[in-house]
């Protein structure tokens, strides 16, 4: 069973068509890059999965529970309050700006949502927290505030934040748009590694190379469609469409 | 002119104007909020409503809302409300409006993305706002906050219009019935002294809130 399914998603905003029938089924263990040009609605299909939008239309089920459908009239129906705040929980968002609690320390950044979300023990949480900052190469980073952080250290933070509440599926938004080169491969190492785990991951990103090595599947997605998707061979090795061709040429021209 | 009599009168009057601060602050402040949070809603029936209340608090003379008060109440209500209390509504009221306009500023000022940090981590809207938004808030707003609270030591004064003994009626009356202008120089100074504090408590809060950002 796929850990997320959607099927058919259409979204506009004022009038203006950013999804058009959008479909993308995840496995479970499997990384799936979502590359194109900006305002592909890339973000917004992100957005659209982890209820920070709502849907015109389409359907949406994580690990089998149905998110929203489509009703007779054609329109979306979301499930209950419930179901939405016990599907939100199967999934985790790391922001291209980070989006950290300015106010909390890194480790309270962390812990914050397992105990006053999942009702862990603040101990328990707090061990979760600093294995995480291990991983993350921040162990002595639990008392800093954001504010003292590079953007690099406070995207792994960020993270280290979405995988401290264990969910099945983590998205990425762009997750190194705002970092220079440098902190980026600080980020896709991240990333990386956690593909090595078999974490269920969605990335949407513009460094190319990355969702070409890391990925076991690319979607390409231009003008609120996706107009190719397949494996990394199939997608940068012998792409059919003239619009990932013209997307892709100067990415394949330069090599970076 | 007797100063030990003076100044043991201005310090009694000060007691009052020390009360009508005092409960403004604590009543206004919870009120604000709330007035914030309806002034932001997307409920109609709400956010019109208030709407009105804060143009109605902010685009009249808090001296004419005192008058109001003190004088209409009985007519339209039926109960006569004493003059300290009235004044204390009088304040409550006026600062509230101001007070909302000052959170509601202050919640505009976070960014969306707190928001949608909490909610993707499963928090509830009631946590939101206590533990994300609020702490944020406190820290942007104190300055405005800061300006409202020394305004507000002064315009206790206004409370004489409605026959309240505050610190500027005993001086006034010292004035006039010793003929000296030395009463107002002293009342000059406490009102000094008191905004000094008040201008301290708020340098030390954003002192407080500054290990971050």
């Amino acid at each position: 069973m796929p850990v997320l399914t959607a099927h058919n998603i259409c979204k506009s905003f004022g009038g203006e068509e950013v999804l058009k029938g959008i479909s993308v089924d995840v496995e479970k263990g499997e990384v799936l890059t979502v590359i194109g040009p900006s305002g592909s609605g890339k973000s917004t299909l992100l957005r659209c999965i982890t209820q920070l939008e709502t849907i015109d239309s389409g359907e949406i089920s994580v690990c089998g529970d149905t998110l929203v459908k489509t009703g007779s009239g054609g329109k979306a129906e979301y499930s209950d309050r419930a179901a939405c705040n016990r599907i939100a929980l199967h999934m985790g968002l790391v922001f291209q700006n980070f989006n950290l609690f300015p106010h909390f320390s890194v480790l309270r950044n962390i812990t914050e949502a397992p105990v006053c979300v999942l009702g862990k023990t603040k101990e328990e949480a707090e061990k979760t927290a600093r294995a995480l900052l291990q991983k993350m190469d921040l162990a002595d980073k639990a008392d800093a505030y954001p504010c003292q952080l590079s953007g690099g250290q406070q995207q792994r933070v960020s993270i280290a934040r979405a995988l401290a509440m264990n969910p099945d599926i983590l998205f990425f938004d762009e997750p190194t748009s705002a970092l220079d080169p440098e902190l980026t491969g600080e980020i896709l190492k991240v990333i990386r590694s956690l593909a090595d785990e078999h974490m269920t991951m969605v990335v949407v990103t513009h460094e190319m190379a990355f969702a070409r090595d890391v990925a076991d599947r690319v979607i390409f997605m231009a003008e609120g469609v996706i107009v190719e998707q397949g494996t990394p061979e199939q997608v940068f090795g012998c792409t059919q469409s003239e619009r990932t061709k013209a997307f892709l040429s100067r990415f394949n021209s330069t090599g970076v | 002119m007797n100063y030990n009599v003076l100044l043991s009168q201005m310090l009694e009057s000060t007691l009052m104007t020390l009360r009508i601060f005092f409960i403004t602050t604590v009543f206004a402040l919870p009120l604000g909020m709330l007035v914030a949070l309806g002034r932001m809603t997307k409920i109609k029936f709400i956010r019109i409503p208030v709407s009105f209340y804060i143009l109605l608090m902010r685009g009249t003379p808090l001296m004419l809302q005192l008058l109001f008060i003190f004088y209409g109440f009985k007519p339209i209500f039926g109960i006569q409300l004493d003059r300290v209390l009235s004044a204390e509504v009088a304040f409550v009221l006026n600062y509230a409006a101001y007070f909302a306009e000052i959170f509601r500023g202050g919640i505009a000022a976070i960014p969306r993305g707190q928001r949608e940090a909490a909610k993707v981590l499963g928090m509830t809207r009631s946590q939101t706002f206590f533990r994300v938004l609020l702490p944020q808030v406190v820290k942007g707003i104190l300055p405005p906050m800061g300006n409202e609270f020394i305004t507000l030591v002064k315009d206790t004064s206004l409370a004489q219009v409605i026959g309240v003994v505050e610190l500027l009626k005993t001086t006034s009356d010292w004035v006039s019935s010793a003929v000296s202008m030395v009463p107002f120089a002293i009342a000059g100074v406490f009102y000094l002294l008191m905004n000094a504090v008040v201008t301290r408590c708020f340098s030390a809060a954003e002192k407080h809130y500054a290990y971050y950002r």
